[in-house]
């Protein structure tokens, strides 16, 4: 394999954006009929270096050698003429337009005064979805395919050129085993006629399972590359995140009060059903399950953003019925959500504005919002949370990951709620931040607040919780203590086994 | 420290872009011209855009909110229909609440499609536009309607009268404007329309009700209308059911020259008073410089796209769209 | 996904069963109330509602490409004034009269080519500047209306050639002349953006923008090819429309927008662009102008309808809406 030349080259590769420097010299490559694994935690520049290789952003340093010619890939279209074919993560179908034009999205074959060659266009799809097996056909509306078939129209969309480096980004993540079982077999295809794979995910299993050498990226660095059948998941993890896994549990105990939430046989539709569970004050209950398993529908169930189809919601023994946030927050519930641009924060307001805007009722001086009271709470959770602005005027746009997401925790401390609900509290933040907030997590479970914490990270959720609710396809599977929680015991408790 | 002064100079100019280009005008204008800057002049131009002014007000509340009201046009016609009407028939007293009640249903009815209902708010409103015009032309079975008798009444005072020596609409639309612009940026009310135009979602996550958020600010909008309608019903005191009928489009600029995003979000009451004076010194500026009354037109086009074009393109750093 | 294909159909169905629905209405109301002797569904009666239809129709096909490109076109009333006052005034220059008859198909270029022009004005904007078309052409609303009072002032302009009225009311097959182009455009742009590259690229561009330009599909030039036929189409429509009238206001058009928009949504087009028909916005045309029809057949006051069409745009939405809502589980934002 070492004479060969590879499919695909990188050499210190350098991309910089206003204040991060997302790649700092990646160099790797891809062989033909090779499966290259890139992995690298949420932030290390993965996307980005996708990115640059698909054309859509330009390298400030480095070049790219496509067999060993120095390329520019200027435009995603370039790069799919010179044979390198970026899969999306996020889908990026037309979905009103049927799978042939949207598999020749840019490339409609012509006929005469500009027509599209209809049956030119569908032969060629037909051809392309016979390798692939799928049960679709080219006229079918891409809008009424399955996500899954959604992706097949993507990777359809890789081989109406001849590839020579196909990236695949997380392709796994919305596909039933069965429909893996397809995805693989195409990518085996691929291999077999001399295709350069990279393939991105953060599934151990399968990166174990389809690929020959996997490469590390940490900080938006190269850490190097292993080959697959030598190596193990603990020695690859501990090049992702540059240290051993910290598995450690949460060991601090304080004594705990009396049951602040209880949730009982509460359902909402089919996005989950008949969860029961309670959380007493000075306790710290984890939800652990894999993305789409129901967890974060029941924060908002909660907090009176989903109107429930069944069940019970008791605050301090009592029942109670929460139509809207408002009537949450005025029995006491918080919830940082788990998208913190989306539903967290107004971008183009300022700290101070973001941090107040739940009781800006309340902030006033006769029928004035009072700039006082304001800004001591803002002093007050900046000091606690150590949040880094340059001032209250600063618009949160402008702040770091960490420091946005503690602005959102300001928010909802600053509430003085009974019980809070973190979701995904460490998302996109660097790992500084991330401990910081893990601490202040277990801090607030100290001072006698119910916490829920939302999680899709094992570390994290061994890390800071007291309880640990497994959860699997909008069902509660099994509960741990701290204690008796195992690394293995969860895995299975989340898969449905 | 150079680099320092040509930042903070372009921050500055970004920023306040729109004040600075308005006092550059009025500079050209006024060594072109010096009876520009006439005081009865300036009077003259602010009294004829306090109409178009006070609309905007309102307007400005719903487009910080995120949405879009072209309806305010033909509502306008209504409520100078309706309270002409309502004058020869119940006296002007009662007339003029009468008026404002009947508007601000209209504005309910609006409010309450596109805050709760959550249906597209330039559809609902352009149906409104015709649903109104519709109405008015049914109410006043299609006939001008006027005053009877136009010698002995006080309603004039609304349009024409003046008050310690200021013509009344400048002194309705300066009232205004202060109440309005106090409400916007000090109260928690004004706190929450910039949040629920900043991202809805957001607010509904604070627990901001944002239908009840959006439905008043169409509320403030039919408000202003129906003061607009009482001024323009004054100051004339007979009118045709058309009266308002392209104004929905001049306030909309007015505002957007202001700096209001149409996305929601952005913009202030001062903003949008510059905006309208900016459009009716415009047009007065031209006339003096004897120009065809409707060149304005042609001058108010160029300076929406400039003024739209130049902020974006200091927001994304860049002139011209990236757009292949 | 039997389901889906049902809601599509529904959708492109429903227009058409409006129509139905309102004939069947006008015509049994019809003979309660009407007014004058004839029957709702003459013969004669519905062939003067597709000449009527036309201007807005030939406007309305315009602006579903746009829409459906994901933009919108406010100026085209204006755009349709210039362009008659164009091709009226045109006629009365001295080189022209010189020309005799040969003068027409010279005005009916110099008012064609006043469209095209303004539309590649508004295109180009909108592609350089990267402003939002709304506002863009909000502007130009504005500023194109200025241009036809600067012309004539607040007069209107008039010249009556009988050999264009002739041309323009003859009937062909029965036909009128203004129905045959309106056809002739419906047909033309529905072959446009079902069977060219252009148009299918102008959907992928509504419907997701970032797709389209990953794809390499160059945004800029469609939207101004767009926008260079809208302003064709709206100068057409003043073409045969003032053919026939030889005189032009200058407030004629206005609102013509409102109209075109109105019935391109009752069409079922997508506002956010990438969805939509140009035989479901001929639907709403005729819709349009059969309720303004009917509503004087059953002696209602001209000015309900309105009253009518605004409220009927609204419950579509409504309706709309509530056919794509998601159910209980749905998150209340």
């Amino acid at each position: 394999m070492s004479t060969q030349t590879p499919a695909l080259r990188l050499e210190g590769i350098v991309k910089t954006f206003p204040g991060v420097r997302a790649l700092d010299g990646v160099s790797f490559s891809v062989m033909p009929g090779e499966v290259h694994a890139l992995m690298g935690e949420n932030g290390a520049g993965k996307s980005t270096l996708m990115k640059v290789l698909g054309g859509i952003y330009q390298p400030d340093e480095g070049q790219i050698f496509i067999a060993e010619d120095a390329t520019v890939m200027s435009s995603p279209l370039q790069a799919k003429s010179k044979g390198v074919v970026f899969i999306h993560q996020e889908l990026s179908l037309a979905d009103e337009l049927s799978v042939a034009e949207n598999i020749y999205l840019g490339e409609l074959p012509r006929k005469s005064l500009g027509r599209v060659d209809w049956e030119k266009l569908y032969a060629q799809t037909d051809d392309i979805l016979k390798t692939l097996n799928v049960g679709f056909n080219a006229r079918t509306k891409v809008g009424d395919l399955s996500i899954a078939n959604q992706q097949m129209v993507e990777i359809a969309r890789a081989l109406t050129v001849e590839p020579r480096a196909v990236i695949f980004d997380e392709p796994t993540a919305s596909l039933t085993d069965a429909e893996k079982v397809v995805l693989f077999e195409v990518i085996a295809d691929l291999q077999s006629r001399d295709v350069g794979v990279i393939y991105i995910s953060h599934r151990m299993e399968e990166i174990f399972k389809i690929t020959d050498r996997i490469s590390v990226l940490r900080d938006g660095q190269y850490r190097g590359t292993l080959n697959t059948k030598e190596t193990n998941e603990e020695e690859v993890t501990q090049l992702m995140i540059g240290r051993k896994l910290d598995l450690s549990r949460n060991e601090m105990t304080h004594s705990l009060g009396p049951v602040a939430l209880e949730v009982r046989n509460l359902s909402c539709g089919k996005l989950f059903e008949n969860v029961s569970f309670t959380v007493r004050e000075g306790e710290v209950v984890g939800f652990y399950g894999l993305v789409g398993a129901g967890r974060t529908e029941i924060a908002e169930t909660i907090f009176g953003l989903r109107e429930p189809s069944g069940g019970e919601i008791l605050l301090d023994g009592e029942g109670v019925t929460v139509h809207s946030p408002a009537d949450a927050i005025a029995r006491g519930i918080s919830l940082v959500p788990e998208d913190r641009k989306g539903q967290g924060l107004v971008l183009g307001m300022n700290c101070r504005d973001n941090m107040t805007l739940p009781q800006v009722d309340d902030m006033t001086a006769g029928p004035f919002v009072s700039d006082g009271a304001e800004i001591a709470i803002f002093d007050q959770y900046r000091d606690k949370l150590d949040i880094r602005t340059p001032g209250w005027r600063q618009m949160v746009g402008n702040l770091s990951g960490g420091n946005q997401q503690k602005i959102v925790i300001g928010k909802w401390l600053s509430m003085h709620p009974k019980v809070l609900i973190v979701d995904e509290p460490t998302r996109g933040i660097d790992v500084g931040s991330k401990s910081e907030i893990h601490n202040l997590i277990r801090e607030l479970a100290a001072q006698g607040y119910a916490v829920i914490v939302i999680s899709s990270e094992m570390p994290e959720v061994l890390h800071v919780s007291d309880r640990i609710v497994a959860m699997y396809a909008g069902k509660v599977t099994r509960e741990f203590t701290a204690a008796e929680v195992t690394e293995d015991g969860l895995i299975q408790a989340i898969s449905g086994l | 420290m150079a680099e320092l002064t040509k930042k903070s100079i372009g921050g500055f100019l970004a920023k306040q872009g729109i004040l600075v280009a308005f006092l550059v005008f009025m500079v050209v204008f006024a060594i072109a011209n010096p009876r520009f800057i006439d005081i009865d002049n300036i009077s003259g131009v602010i009294r004829s855009s306090a109409i178009l002014g006070v609309m905007a007000l309102g307007v400005t509340f719903v487009v910080i909110g995120g949405n879009l009201d072209l309806s305010v046009g033909s509502m306008m016609s209504f409520s100078t229909i309706v309270v002409l009407d309502l004058h020869d028939k119940i006296g002007p007293a009662l007339a003029i609440p009468g008026m404002f009640a009947m508007t601000l249903c209209l504005g309910a009815f609006i409010g309450f499609l596109v805050g709760y209902l959550k249906l597209n708010s330039l559809i609902v409103t352009l149906g409104m536009l015709s649903a109104i015009h519709g109405l008015t032309l049914t109410y006043s079975g299609g006939q001008n309607m006027d005053i009877a008798d136009k010698q002995n009444t006080w309603f004039d005072f609304f349009g024409q009268g003046s008050m310690l020596g200021i013509p009344v609409p400048i002194l309705i639309f300066a009232l205004l404007a202060a109440g309005l612009s106090l409400v916007l940026s000090k109260t928690p009310f004004g706190r929450k329309v910039y949040a629920v135009g900043g991202n809805g979602t957001a607010a509904t996550f604070s627990g901001i009700p944002r239908a009840r958020v959006v439905f008043m600010t169409y509320i403030l909008s039919s408000f202003c209308v129906a003061t607009a309608g009482l001024i323009q019903a004054s100051r004339s005191l007979g009118s045709q059911n058309t009266v308002g009928q392209g104004l929905e489009l001049e306030v909309l600029a007015a505002v957007i020259l202001g700096g209001a995003s149409l996305l929601g979000g952005s913009g202030t009451v001062f903003k949008t008073v510059i905006g309208v004076l900016i459009l009716g010194f415009i047009q007065n500026g031209l006339l003096l410089m004897g120009l065809a009354f409707y060149a304005q037109y042609v001058v108010t086009w160029v300076i929406i796209i400039l003024a739209v074009w130049l902020d974006i393109a200091a927001k994304r750093g860049r002139l011209w769209s990236p757009i292949a | 996904m039997a389901n889906f294909k049902r809601k599509d159909l529904v959708k492109q169905g429903a227009i058409w069963a409006f129509i139905v629905a309102e004939l069947i209405f006008f015509s049994i109301a019809g003979e309660f109330l009407s007014v004058s002797e004839k029957a709702f569904m003459d013969f004669d009666n519905m062939l003067l509602l597709l000449k009527q239809s036309a201007p807005i129709g030939i406007i309305a096909v315009g602006m579903t490409i746009i829409m459906v490109n994901g933009n919108i076109d406010l100026s085209v009333g204006a755009t349709f004034a210039l362009a008659a006052i164009v091709l009226l005034d045109s006629m009365t220059w001295p080189f022209m009269q010189a020309m005799g008859n040969w003068a027409i198909p010279l005005a009916w270029l110099f008012a064609l080519a006043t469209g095209v022009i303004l539309g590649a004005i508004n295109g180009l904007i909108v592609w350089k500047t990267g402003v939002d078309a709304f506002i863009v052409t909000l502007g130009s609303m504005l500023g194109y209306r200025g241009l036809v009072f600067i012309y004539n002032g607040e007069q209107p302009t008039s010249h009556l050639n009988w050999t264009l009225v002739d041309f323009a009311e003859a009937q062909f097959l029965g036909l009128h002349t203004a129905t045959w182009f309106l056809l002739g455009v419906v047909l033309l742009c529905w072959l446009l953006m079902t069977r060219t590259v252009h148009g299918r690229n102008a959907y992928a561009i509504g419907n997701n923008r970032e797709a389209a330009v990953n794809a390499g599909i160059r945004v800029g030039p469609h939207f101004l090819w767009n926008f260079m036929l809208i302003g064709f189409l709206a100068a057409l429509s003043a073409v045969v429309f003032y053919s026939e009238s030889g005189s032009v206001n200058p407030n004629d058009g206005m609102l013509y927008e409102l109209w075109a928009i109105t019935a391109v949504v009752l069409g079922g087009t997508k506002l956010s662009g990438g969805y939509g028909s140009i035989i479901s916005t001929l639907g709403g045309v005729i819709a349009i102008q059969l309720l303004r029809k009917g509503l004087g057949h059953i002696g209602a006051d001209t000015e309900t309808v309105n009253l009518v069409i605004g409220l009927i745009l609204i419950a579509v939405l409504f309706l709309d809406r509530q056919l794509n809502r998601k159910g209980k589980e749905e998150l209340r934002t």
